[in-house]
């Protein structure tokens, strides 16, 4: 319980200083901290594997991917402030404010307790199909078609960006 | 047990990220608040998941391969404004407004 909201609170704070530092840059390393703190979080939650893919596709590559652009484009060094103005910034907090509190009430609600699981089930399903196995079964059967259709979708992914960042094919 | 704590996590950070969204004017940085919002979709589907089955897990799973998928195409289509117009100021990219 202490370990969840230590990591919750450095995600939060990380995410707050994501968006309030001028270079691009710091954003992206506190989204870094933001993203391992999640990982943090998934191993509370009983999802270790998901927090591994976390940590190698998140963290790994995709804040590299984003480095590699910031620094390809060279915004280091921003000249002045890119937030909003006054009446942009009392407009984006009171909407982000209202969207939040919306989203917190919604976690009083939450799901009838008759169809809750005990709150060790994935433990003891990781325990008997390891950690792995308890995601990887569900994967290859329930929802092997849509794992399919994501092959599909990488693969337009990588064609798109190469159309997309070549000057001239 | 952890339920209710992870979703209030869940949603102040998703807040966080349309609050960058909103208050931002870089694209990379707009976007980079995009991965936060779907980061945060992510511990709700893991929380839920503790309680609902694993199928939540693999729907994380899901989530990441279109993130990636969107940061790469995202990515390749910041890298072509950057090489049109000079600049990531969302507000002088305003070829569509009437």
């Amino acid at each position: 319980m202490i370990i969840f909201w230590a990591f919750a609170g450095l995600a939060i704070g990380s995410a707050v200083f994501c968006i309030t530092r001028r270079s691009p840059v710091a954003s992206a390393l506190w989204l870094v901290g933001t993203l391992f703190s999640l990982a943090a979080l998934f191993v509370v939650l009983d999802a270790q594997f998901i927090a591994v893919l976390q940590v190698l596709v998140y963290a790994g590559a995709i804040m590299v991917l984003f480095l590699f652009v910031i620094m390809l484009l060279n915004l280091g060094r921003q000249a002045a402030t890119d937030i909003k103005g006054p009446l942009g910034l009392a407009v984006g907090v009171a909407l982000a404010g209202v969207l939040g509190f919306q989203l917190g009430v919604l976690r009083v609600a939450g799901p009838p307790a008759a169809i809750l699981l005990p709150p060790d089930a994935m433990a003891r399903a990781a325990a008997e199909q390891g950690m792995v196995g308890s995601v990887a079964r569900p994967l290859f059967d329930a929802y092997l078609v849509p794992f399919e259709i994501t092959s599909v979708l990488l693969l337009a992914a990588i064609v798109g960006a190469v159309v997309l960042a070549k000057r001239r094919l | 047990m952890l339920l209710g704590p992870a979703l209030l996590v869940s949603a102040v950070l998703f807040a966080l990220g349309v609050a960058g969204v909103l208050l931002r004017r870089n694209a990379i940085v707009i976007f980079m608040c995009v991965e936060l919002m779907l980061n945060a979709v992510n511990l709700t589907f893991v929380a839920l998941a503790q309680r609902l089955g694993v199928a939540g897990q693999v729907f994380v799973f899901f989530v990441m391969a279109v993130a990636a998928a969107e940061a790469a195409v995202g990515l390749a289509i910041i890298l072509a404004i950057y090489r049109h117009r000079q600049t990531l100021n969302l507000q002088n990219i305003n070829l569509l407004k009437g």
